[in-house]
């Protein structure tokens, strides 16, 4: 989404405003950088996104898994210590894994490593970067550690992926630095209809937006209480400035196709592979069925004899001091 | 089936190449979109279905590991690398340019390759996330001035065959090669908006595609890409013009 990125990378806002300037670094290793190098762009934290499209995110909490799930061609992992059925199960605040179990991810796999900070937890989110993270999941999965403020995602180098449930806040976390959006579903219940929901509500915003006229989309903005300028570049692309990803509770291969039919760009699946009967087997089947998401002659043969999928949780039994959609703000 | 936001549009310039944007994974929108810009047919190729009659190949960026095993499981492996090893134009940008190595360096064991440029290539080489970076380059036979090059997680080429001409570094390390009809780079020209990467590709698809006019009726009559016939007469008809291509780069 090259004019997306054009656009959307005004210097002023291209990092927090304590920041300053541009990122300069050296490069590492041998590589002699060419003079004038940036690290840390809207471009190259966007752009990562962009290469990850038509492909799935696993959820992992051992190097083991890791390893299955890179075998099985995820195209990352997220490491955490209790994926979301276990969180909800288990109970109790949830936080940034154990640096050691990352690190043991990140050297047992080749692909990129996510992990997950609590929302507004900007020192987990410093050491998660420190880490040599690809990605940071800013995640309503874990206990929020500020009930009023997301992290200001511009002064970091690594790049943040957010959850949202409409338009106006994934627009809210772009503006706060979102390199990357994710529908969040309910995550941890197998159950699919909140992805859903979430990823038509975002279309039809966006849509309803593209049919505006220029001098609607002042008032548009406050409705959805978002960044003008989002909202108009929006309006503009009939797109998001970063790529939209789907999370919370895909737990088949078919779930993973129904939401790239509704316009995902790609897949996260939490629980519902090492949930599942046959996590290696299930793994591979919801990557070909997420390439191969308009024919459903390839789905209906990469979903025969998966086993069990996770023992899922109605939505509608949860609680809602249960429900992880709604924490964010 | 809903689609993405953006569509081709329907109008290629009449007679215009057909290039193949595999799609399997990665960032696929971003080159159709690139070469569409330029006039040409864009068809996404998932299946060997999708093969027939292409003038020219890209492979996107994207995660090189998880394109390879998608390779294999649905039967793309043997006809892509058979059409490339017979000469059809192919351009890969970062994990294309790792699936057109001969070789690769921390890949993951058994990682399936393409294969068709001379060359061994580093995986991640530039290191992980926090590490990539954008750059001016310059790139032989691009003119206009330097490239604003995006390298993300990027490679870079560590050993290059006798065949192949580096056309742009990073420092001391090479990041772009060409070798006959085979263009790489490590970095994303697909996501700067600056078609000129796209647009050398695209001559040297019509390259390959006016020598098989000129040699026979075959080509007017519309064999192409892949075809047997249209594969050896580039193979016999490519030697000079490829020379000549090499010469003044």
């Amino acid at each position: 989404m090259s004019e997306g990125l054009t656009a959307a990378e005004p210097a002023s806002r291209g990092h927090g405003p304590d920041h300053g300037s541009v990122p300069t670094a050296t490069l590492p290793g041998a590589a002699g950088a060419a003079d004038g190098a940036h690290v840390g762009t809207a471009r190259v934290k966007r752009g990562m996104a962009e290469m990850l499209k038509g492909g799935v995110i696993m959820d992992v909490v051992t190097a083991e898994q890791a390893r299955i799930a890179e075998e099985a061609g995820a195209v990352a992992v997220m490491a955490l210590e209790r994926v979301p059925a276990d969180i909800r199960a288990q109970g109790g605040v949830s936080r940034m894994s154990d640096p050691e179990m990352i690190e043991s991810i990140i050297e047992a796999v080749s692909i990129p490593v996510m992990a997950k900070a609590r929302i507004g937890h900007f020192v987990e989110a410093q050491v998660l970067q420190e880490l040599g993270v690809d990605y940071v999941d800013e995640s309503e999965v874990l206990t929020p550690a500020d009930p009023h403020h997301h992290i200001d995602k511009w002064r970091f180098t690594v790049p943040f992926v957010c959850g949202a449930t409409n338009l106006g806040e994934a627009l809210r976390r772009i503006g706060e630095g979102a390199a990357m959006i994710r529908s969040k579903g309910e995550a941890g219940t197998g159950e699919v209809s909140n992805a859903v929901v979430h990823m038509r509500t975002i279309r039809a915003e966006i849509a309803r937006l593209s049919a505006l006229p220029g001098d609607e989309l002042f008032a548009a903005a406050k409705e959805l209480r978002a960044p003008y300028e989002l909202v108009a570049e929006v309006a503009r692309l009939g797109a998001l400035p970063v790529v939209l990803f789907t999370a919370g509770g895909i737990a088949t291969p078919a779930d993973a196709a129904l939401m790239m039919q509704l316009g995902a760009d790609g897949v996260f699946v939490g629980s519902g592979i090492f949930k599942s009967g046959d996590p290696a087997r299930r793994a591979r089947a919801i990557v070909e069925a997420t390439t191969m998401y308009a024919h459903p002659d390839v789905i209906a043969k990469v979903s025969r004899g998966l086993g069990e999928a996770m023992v899922g949780i109605n939505v509608s039994d949860l609680a809602p001091a249960d429900r992880f959609a709604d924490r964010g703000w | 089936m809903v689609s993405g936001p953006w569509t081709p549009p329907a109008q290629a310039r009449t007679g215009a190449a057909r290039l193949g944007v595999l799609a399997l994974q990665g960032d696929v929108r971003e080159h159709s979109r690139a070469l569409a810009a330029l006039g040409v047919q864009v068809v996404e190729v998932r299946r060997p279905s999708d093969l027939g009659a292409l003038d020219g190949l890209v492979l996107p960026g994207g995660e090189s590991t998880t394109i390879g095993r998608l390779l294999r499981v649905f039967e793309l492996l043997e006809p892509l690398r058979d059409a490339i090893a017979a000469g059809l134009p192919v351009f890969g940008s970062c994990a294309g340019m790792i699936l057109l190595a001969r070789d690769v360096l921390d890949g993951r064991p058994g990682q399936p390759l393409l294969g068709g440029l001379d060359v061994v290539v580093r995986r991640n080489a530039f290191g992980r996330q926090v590490d990539s970076f954008e750059a001016e380059i310059d790139i032989t036979g691009v003119a206009g001035g330097p490239v604003r090059a995006v390298f993300i997680r990027a490679p870079w080429v560590e050993k290059i065959g006798d065949e192949v001409e580096v056309l742009g570094r990073v420092g001391d390390r090479i990041v772009a090669v060409r070798q006959a009809g085979v263009l790489a780079t490590a970095f994303h020209p697909e996501l700067t908006g600056d078609g000129r990467i796209h647009e050398l590709f695209v001559g040297m698809v019509e390259d390959a595609r006016g020598m098989r006019a000129v040699r026979g009726t075959q080509g007017v009559q519309g064999v192409r890409g892949i075809s047997a016939q249209g594969v050896s007469m580039q193979g016999t008809g490519g030697r000079q013009e490829r020379g000549q291509v090499r010469g003044t780069a």
